[in-house]
């Protein structure tokens, strides 16, 4: 297990240089930098603002410095377009955000999915079974962007009871609606995932033994057949993971939230390549990190995997 | 059966009977088989039809109005909500969009851009996914570990990130989505491709193409990748859905397709704020051609899963 965790990190972080290099790369060649406005700014000014920002250096001591900052002082530097405000302010203030309608999304999509999914294999073919298949097959074809606006047009325009947009501190009737569309179809793929998996190990000879012996449903499918059924699921999380990560920037710019989303695609309107570059960093290696923590805990739940 | 046959004219039919069956018990082709299954499932089948006529919409549904894409009815501008709902009377007959240009013909061009996305963007997947996947499969060794450890990193870098930036760096254009798309929709293709190529690998006609001197590179092409194909079929159908909710994605967050191109997610943006002026065509249209699509693809894909891999019935 110590040497399947040790390999996994060894990926984790070539992947992580792998995306800071890209990403650092990829501004530095594109055309125009942050300061070219309309208006252009005389060379002798220019040269001084990017002294200032470092961008006189070459790419690969920014990358280093900029590393260094980030790991030692957790620093992500100077925006280039808001000059009274930090990356890491804007961090400060969007993170909070983002993490809170983000966790209940991810936690409401697997214990609801995941429930939806192992009624629906218990009681297959029932009312339950049919309603569960309905949903889910529904549920793939409404990504957020497609969820949200129906979910404004039917709860706040047609009946009024929550609010549009806007966060107000996080309150619940302005968290709701963020989180149903973050979540659905995640939870529907969740729930298909769930049940797919589920009747295919009751169908298993282990599964049969259980019964032959006399062990109650109750045992059966919570002490034998649940971690079998889990093992789809958790190979799922990671994409799902990804999925939220990317789909709160809808959620950010649809419900105005004011989530780290916002602050991306922003910064990607204003070629402010200093907000990207540490939001990609931040984001990004949650997400990396994340895919680790669900490889581990596959692996200690399935050992064959560790091989 | 004969039983049945015995009450009828005794002497011709039964000879008829005979050749009837000869000709039931005649070889088919598994892709015959996977014809006749898929075609018996009515959800794949509608879809197909539904399909059709979204495609058939997309390249001649600007020959239904007179109307283009670009031109701006003043007379509607600022009064969309009154002046702009869609009717049959004034050909107009998804209404007017916010900036008082014609819907239906925003729509059929968001239908061709969204496709077009799909299927190129699903292409290249499968293209460069298969080749990759099959060449490492079949080489194996030392270059497959190397080439699929690659293909482990690049999987793990969250790609919307990748693709944003590319987006912003080399400017918001329709050829960069597909490079972006391009870059990244592969890597799943390769490596079911190399799962496939590993069995395929060691069947005796492998062993035997081998044995008679055939060179690597034509047993891929000959033999292993031909035998990909129904793996490769459902995979690209899936694919394609995926590609138009990335695109979809990308554009609704307005770094996608630019003016005046437009596309489904362009559009249900467009349709998303605009709807508090209660225009509500403008998102419903759009909505309604997404849904039905994706949904049309997904069990185009699914019932192609049915037909081609029988051993999950």
């Amino acid at each position: 297990m110590l040497s399947f965790i040790i390999r996994r990190v060894a990926i984790a972080i070539p992947t992580l240089l792998l995306l800071l290099i890209i990403s650092f790369w990829l501004m530095q060649t594109a055309p125009g930098g942050p300061f070219n406005s309309e208006r252009p700014l005389p060379p002798q000014v220019l040269a001084n603002i990017e002294a200032k920002y470092g961008l006189d250096q070459p790419m690969w001591k920014q990358l280093i410095d900029y590393l260094k900052g980030i790991v030692t002082q957790f620093d992500f530097g100077p925006s280039y377009k808001y000059k009274d405000r930090s990356v890491n302010d804007i961090i400060a203030q969007g993170f909070p955000v983002t993490l809170k309608y983000g966790v209940i999304s991810f936690v409401l999509a697997i214990v609801v999915g995941g429930a939806l999914g192992i009624a629906a294999a218990i009681r297959q073919n029932s009312w339950l079974d049919y309603f569960a298949v309905g949903i889910t097959i529904g549920a793939q074809v409404l990504p957020n962007f497609v969820m949200a606006p129906i979910l404004i047009l039917v709860f706040t325009l047609w009946l009024g009871w929550l609010p549009g947009g806007g966060w107000n501190g996080g309150q619940w009737d302005h968290v709701i609606m963020p989180v149903i569309a973050l979540s659905t179809s995640y939870m529907a793929s969740i729930a298909r995932l769930t049940r797919s998996s589920m009747l295919e190990v009751l169908r298993s000879n282990f599964i049969r033994t259980a019964r032959a012996k006399g062990l109650p449903d109750r045992v059966i499918i919570w002490r034998h057949a649940l971690k079998p059924t889990i093992l789809p699921v958790v190979s799922y999380l990671g994409p799902a993971f990804v999925g939220m990560v990317t789909g709160s920037f809808i959620i950010d710019s649809i419900f105005s939230t004011g989530g780290v989303g916002y602050f991306y695609v922003n910064a990607a309107f204003n070629r402010d390549y200093a907000v990207m570059m540490g939001l990609t960093f931040l984001l990004g290696s949650m997400t990396i990190l994340f895919n680790m923590v669900v490889d581990i805990l596959y692996a200690w739940i399935d050992p064959k995997i560790r091989l | 059966m004969s039983n049945g046959l015995t009450t009828l004219n005794p002497q011709q039919p039964k000879t008829a009977a005979m050749a009837e069956r000869m000709a039931e018990v005649k070889g088919r082709s598994l892709w015959a088989d996977a014809r006749a299954r898929f075609l018996r499932n009515k959800a794949a089948m509608i879809s197909v039809v539904v399909l059709g006529a979204v495609f058939v919409f997309a390249f001649l549904g600007h020959l239904l109005t007179p109307y283009d894409n670009e031109t701006i009815d003043w007379n509607v501008l600022g009064k969309v909500k009154e002046l702009g709902k869609p009717s049959l009377e004034n050909g107009h007959y998804f209404g007017y969009d916010d900036s008082g240009r014609d819907l239906f013909a925003r729509v059929v061009q968001g239908t061709q851009v969204s496709l077009m996305v799909g299927v190129i963007g699903a292409a290249i997947a499968v293209i460069v996914g298969t080749i990759y996947g099959a060449v490492a499969g079949y080489l194996g060794g030392r270059i497959d570990s190397v080439m699929m450890r690659f293909v482990d990193i690049a999987m793990s870098v969250p790609y919307m990130f990748v693709l944003i930036l590319l987006l912003v760096v080399f400017g918001r254009s329709i050829e960069m989505i597909f490079v972006g798309i391009g870059l990244t929709a592969w890597l799943d293709m390769s490596r079911i491709v190399r799962g496939q190529t590993l069995s395929i690998k060691n069947k005796e006609f492998i062993e035997a193409a081998v044995a008679t001197g055939v060179p690597s590179f034509t047993i891929i092409r000959r033999h292993v990748v031909p035998n990909l194909l129904g793996v490769v079929v459902v995979y690209a159908t899936l694919l394609v859905p995926q590609m138009i909710l990335t695109e979809s994605f990308i554009s609704f967050l307005g770094l996608g397709v630019q003016e005046p191109l437009t596309s489904w997610g362009a559009l249900i943006s467009e349709g998303t704020s605009t709807m508090n002026y209660g225009t509500l065509w403008q998102l419903f249209f759009p909505l309604a051609f997404f849904v039905v699509t994706i949904f049309a693809f997904f069990f185009i894909g699914d019932g192609l899963r049915d037909a081609l891999d029988p051993k999950d019935r």
